[in-house]
């Protein structure tokens, strides 16, 4: 642990609302500890803006564990900033130098708008989720949990894209702004295991056309997502939903008229 | 005061069943006709919402954060009980209700307490059935760990992020019923008051978060799912945002607040590090089943490289005070030993309040690559917060605050004073008393919600006519909503010169000092004192710059604390009046010889419900007695 | 700001047809490319009889234009153009949709794990089509061709690498053929969903040596040509 303090030049994005034209704005944050986060770093620095009587950074952030997905900005090019599998609020100002100069940025995207600074409308996600990025399965009386074996491998493999947190990073690092990763992993972690299956195919073509009508880019396979994302989902994830997706799209029917029923 | 629990009668195992087929039920073609509001959209929310959508009602959903998937139920790391005996080592519905009611030190209702155990089983299977994918064996089976307070291995998990699964899957659900047009989500909306009319709850006016507007929303019944308020003491586990203003609101509307001093302070946080600190880190308790918790013999090791300290100079006190449970000595206790250590000078780290949590032991016995199968993304956020490497160097951890079992007073239908008022999760007080055990708020969040809320409300509705709301002029609605506005223009209006935080800060220190770990009647009399003139300063020199009209986190944050600092008046003088020692609430003057909590079952075994009475006057202390027939009132012993 | 003010997409927009989605425009990109890869190996593979002498070549030119009477060339220009076509028509609606969904850029961007390759495709692949044109009007129709004999390719190909400028433009083709390659046949898995951990790092060795044999062969003809190897 060491004790020096540093000073830093902080070059961030000021928007008002969506709707007004942004620009960046220059603060000193002076006597930063090494073991601040970087929130606390903003913290300090908007205590010091509120004393002045000048508006503070607006940013996202809640749980500061980086677990709950909402702190969102692109620090020096770098969604959630230059530590790998780090959210913004887990990034440690030991990562940073003595005259450090910092841009902070929010996450560019036609389907991210900017809310205000550096906070942006994430609603996109769920919306794609509510399209198709659940099991139907109604609270009640389900079957006993270990009636349905589920090989560690899959489980394993379900989990490791179920902990994708939904903070938009990947999104955000894309040169095309694309959402693939983030469906994907939601397309793996119900597709891996068999209460997902009666699903599962529906689900990639509902979640694909959400996803399109959102307006996000597409995927062509650069990775950036895959190094920008703090739970380290991987790209894996994305040709599995692209397999699912030709499959459901080669085998798709439409429906046929059941449904209703006598009595 | 009207404090009937209504709770069922006969024997305990029937009562939730024989409860369930006496409520009323609606008529599906009549479902769609009733409208209730959810605030929160975590375990308890989240679940409540969907259930309730699932069955039919029209339900709106609001929650401060972007999205309903950040609720902080989400960080909830180590696991979920429920009695399924998959281990075959004797766990039973009744030995996880008698876990639950000894752990929380017999302040919980006993019929609360059974009916969450009772429906833990079907939680998991609720879970899986939903795509939680929960830790498995390679024989296909869940697996399952030990938690803190219980012998049996009843703990089901999803890494370290168990929490995050969960919600997950409540919020596939509830995006589900959004996709259906069942629910209404309304995110970054932050409800600041709540609409009585004829002494009913019918609706709360909230601030769009974004646009500034106040608005109300009118329903037939409101659930508050907002969780716990530890945030009072600034510093905690709880996310950033996590506030005490909805119950708070209700409470001053005629809500009774159970038990506001009851606090759980978490034995495994990281320790802080300076001033400028925002919150704090837990460690899972789950750590604690491979960990040993030490610290020196003598102080004078205490600054020295813990490698270096050998093996005779080291006091593992709680495999020494309670050798039956060791380090997996219930919440409450494991904390305060740590306090008693670090208050000795024994404490370790530059502040000198922290204790070791030391697996050099379980890495030589298992292999380094099994503890990181276990717990490797804790030891990963325990190095990118700390700088240090816990497979070399043992872990220094300290309590912090983590859960408030107290909150809003409910009947064993999770409704509260106000008829039409619901309460879920941990906002409500009523499953835990004194103490909760780890893996217990999972499991009360999604029992609340999978399985209560929708039998429950639904037998209130049913008594409802359907379609029958008062109208969005009606005077209460208006006078609510323009009640509202005048706060927060007065909010902004003082223009003073300090921010919202210093003052949260300020009431956090109060609060930490003096309703912390241990109390006193001396201490809890000082805070009484400094509480209320902090308050007086806030309202003199609160800066909150910016306007209501478009997204202002300083307004937000002012809104908060204002109500924090009433709030925790009503926590220091709840604990000032509860005399005894238990669980959580370690009074100083109540104590045995070897330093363990003193329950004065005689004068204290009841709950402490407490009356708003208006501005400026002194609330009024009710009781609601409790009575223990199923379990032998007896002194808690971990030893 | 509420999910509801917006719609779901739901059932009605799920047949919004795979031609039309990302996925399935990003599929007809990997499927095309499978067909213009396997051709330009094809052809390189072809083209080594360069190295056997005139008569060989030209045999070889007459056994494409005599295949199936006359008939397999055109059945392979068909295929060929129509696999182009759909390439270049997913790739510039994929690149209209992407410029779209990202219309206020970064001041500072830091590449982590793209690769210069994946990041100039559509350069690479934009210089590619114009070489295409040329290079059928250089040595098929030879309208670009100094001095074209339609009965004798062998000539055509030593003529025309004769000229230094084309021999030049050849291999400049030809590197972003390269650089095409090397992302694309790796992307080509990627999007039809064939990645294993298994067989990851097969993925990438086979781009690259697919590419280096591909591009290293072709660039050797017009060198061959000036260089006097082949005469």
């Amino acid at each position: 642990m060491s004790h020096k303090s540093m000073n830093l030049t902080l070059h961030v994005w000021r928007q008002k609302n969506a709707k007004c034209d942004g620009k960046f704005v220059e603060y000193k944050a002076d006597g930063v500890s090494p073991d601040m986060s970087f929130l606390e770093m903003l913290d300090v620095v908007n205590e010091g803006l509120i004393a002045k009587g000048e508006e503070p950074i607006e940013f996202d952030h809640d749980c500061r564990e980086g677990i709950c997905g909402m702190c969102s900005m692109v620090i020096n090019g770098r969604p959630h900033g230059p530590k790998e599998r780090t959210t913004t609020c887990q990034l440690h100002m030991r990562s940073f130098k003595d005259g450090d100069s910092i841009t902070l940025e929010p996450w560019r995207a036609e389907a991210f708008p900017v809310v205000r600074d550096l906070v942006v409308d994430r609603t996109a996600f769920d919306r794609i989720v509510a399209a198709g990025g659940f099991i139907t399965a109604p609270a009640g009386t389900p079957q006993d949990a270990n009636a349905l074996p589920i090989s560690k491998e899959n489980a394993d493999l379900s989990m490791d894209a179920a902990a994708c947190i939904g903070c938009g990073a990947c999104v955000a690092a894309c040169p095309n702004a694309s959402a693939m990763l983030f469906v994907s992993a939601k397309i793996s972690h119900l597709g891996l295991l068999p209460q997902g299956q009666p699903e599962r195919y529906i689900r990639v073509r509902d979640m694909i056309a959400q996803m399109d009508a959102e307006e996000f880019g597409t995927c062509t396979n650069h990775g950036e997502c895959e190094a920008a994302c703090p739970k380290g989902i991987k790209m894996e994830n994305i040709a599995r939903m692209n397999r699912d997706y030709i499959k459901a799209s080669l085998t798709y029917r439409p429906a046929t008229s059941g449904g209703g029923g006598a009595g | 005061m009207d404090l009937n629990a209504r709770i069922p009668d006969g024997p305990i195992e029937k009562k939730w069943e024989k409860h369930k087929f006496e409520s009323k039920l609606v008529n599906p073609a009549n479902k769609r006709k009733y409208r209730v509001i959810m605030v929160g959209s975590g375990l308890a929310g989240g679940a409540g919402a969907a259930s309730l959508a699932e069955l039919g009602y029209n339900v709106d959903c609001f929650c401060y954060q972007d999205s309903p998937r950040r609720a902080h139920s989400i960080a909830a790391q180590g696991g979920i009980n429920a009695a399924k005996n998959y281990r075959n080592d004797g766990d039973s519905v009744y030995r996880l209700f008698y876990d639950t009611v000894k752990g929380g030190d017999f302040r919980a209702r006993e019929a609360n307490v059974y009916r969450l155990a009772e429906v833990s089983a079907d939680i998991i299977d609720q879970c899986v059935a939903n795509g939680v994918p929960f830790a498995r064996e390679y024989g296909g089976l869940l697996d399952n760990r030990s938690f803190g307070g219980a012998q049996v291995s009843r703990t089901f998990y999803a890494r370290g992020q168990t929490g995050q699964q969960l919600l997950i899957g409540a919020y596939q659900a509830l995006e589900r019923q959004v996709g259906l047009g069942t629910v209404k989500m309304h995110n970054r909306h932050e409800m600041l008051e709540l609409i009585v009319v004829d002494g009913v709850a019918r609706g709360i006016v909230t601030r769009d978060m974004v646009t500034g507007e106040i608005e109300s929303h009118i329903a037939d019944a409101v659930i508050l799912s907002t969780g716990g308020y530890g945030n009072v003491f600034y510093l905690s586990t709880n996310a950033m945002g996590c506030n005490g203003t909805a119950v708070w609101r209700a409470h001053k509307k005629g809500a009774a607040f159970g038990n506001p001093c009851f606090t759980q302070i978490h034995p495994t946080c990281i320790p802080v590090t300076g001033d400028h600190q925002s919150k704090l880190t837990l460690m899972s308790e789950s750590l604690r089943n491979d960990g040993r918790v030490w610290v020196p013999k003598k102080k004078e090791d205490c600054k020295r490289n813990p490698n270096d300290i050998k093996e005779e100079d080291r006091d593992y006190y709680l495999e020494r005070k309670y050798p039956s449970f060791g380090n997996l000595a219930p919440r409450d206790i494991s904390s305060r030993a740590a306090k008693q250590v670090c208050d000795e000078g024994r404490g370790v780290g530059e502040t000198g309040l922290g204790v070791y949590l030391d697996f050099s032991d379980a890495i030589r016995r298992l292999g380094k690559a099994k503890i990181e199968e276990k717990y490797g993304n804790l030891f990963e956020m325990y190095e990118r917060i700390t700088d240090e490497n816990p497979y070399e160097t043992p872990m220094r951890i300290y309590p912090a605050v983590h859960y408030t079992m107290g909150g809003l007073w409910v009947d064993y239908n999770l409704q509260s004073t106000i008829p039409g008022l619901f309460v879920a999760g941990e906002a409500n007080f009523s499953d835990h008393g004194a103490n909760r055990l780890g893996a217990s708020a999972l499991m009360q969040g999604l029992a609340d919600g999978y399985f209560v809320l929708p039998a429950t409300v639904s037998n209130y509705l049913a008594g409802l006519k359907p379609g029958v709301r008062p109208a969005a002029d009606h005077p209460e609605v208006t006078g609510t909503v323009t009640a509202v506005k005048d706060r927060i223009q007065k909010l902004l209006s003082i223009k003073g010169t300090k921010s919202p935080t210093h003052f949260h800060r300020e009431l956090g220190k109060i609060m930490w000092e003096y309703c912390g770990m241990a109390r006193n009647e001396a201490g809890l009399k000082k805070a009484l004192e400094l509480i209320p003139k902090l308050r007086e300063e806030f309202w003199k020199d609160v800066r909150v710059v910016g306007e209501n009209e478009s997204l202002n986190q300083s307004l937000e944050m002012a809104a908060r604390v204002a109500d924090f600092l009433e709030l925790g008046e009503l926590m220091c003088l709840d604990a000032l009046q509860r005399r005894e020692s238990c669980g959580g609430h370690f009074r100083e003057e109540f104590q045995t010889e070897d330093g363990e909590a003193l329950r004065d079952d005689e004068n204290f075994c009841h709950v402490a419900v407490w009356e708003y009475t208006g501005e400026g006057q002194a609330p009024v202390r009710h009781i609601e007695p409790l009575t223990f027939d199923n379990v032998h009132l007896a002194t808690r012993s971990y030893k | 700001m509420s999910v509801a003010e917006q719609s779901i997409a739901g059932a009605e927009a799920r047949g919004h047809g795979f031609m039309a989605s990302s996925v399935g425009r990003k599929v007809i990109m990997a499927a095309t490319g499978i067909v213009l890869f396997g051709f330009v190996t094809v052809h390189m593979i072809g083209n080594t009889q360069a190295y056997m002498g005139a008569e060989t070549f030209n045999g070889y030119a007459k056994f494409l234009h005599s295949m199936l009477h006359g008939g397999g060339i055109w059945i392979f220009r068909a295929v060929l153009l129509a696999a182009a076509g759909l390439h270049i028509w997913a790739a510039v609606t994929l690149t209209l949709d992407n410029q779209a969904a990202r219309p206020v850029g970064y001041r500072t961007q830091q590449s982590v794990a793209s690769t210069w390759s994946s990041r100039t495709m559509r350069w690479s692949g934009f210089i590619l089509a114009a070489f295409i044109v040329y290079h059928l009007l250089h040595l098929t129709t030879g309208q670009a061709h100094p001095n074209f004999d339609h009965a004798n390719p062998y000539a055509n190909f030593v003529n025309g690498f004769k000229v230094p400028a084309a021999a030049g433009f050849y291999v400049v083709a030809q590197l972003c053929l390269g650089l095409h390659m090397w992302h694309g046949v790796w992307s080509v898995t990627q999007s039809l969903g064939l990645a294993h951990p298994r067989y990851d790092s097969l993925r990438r060795h086979f781009a690259t040596g697919l590419t280096f044999l591909v591009v290293g062969v072709n660039i050797s003809y017009p060198i061959a040509v000036l260089t006097g190897v082949i005469h």
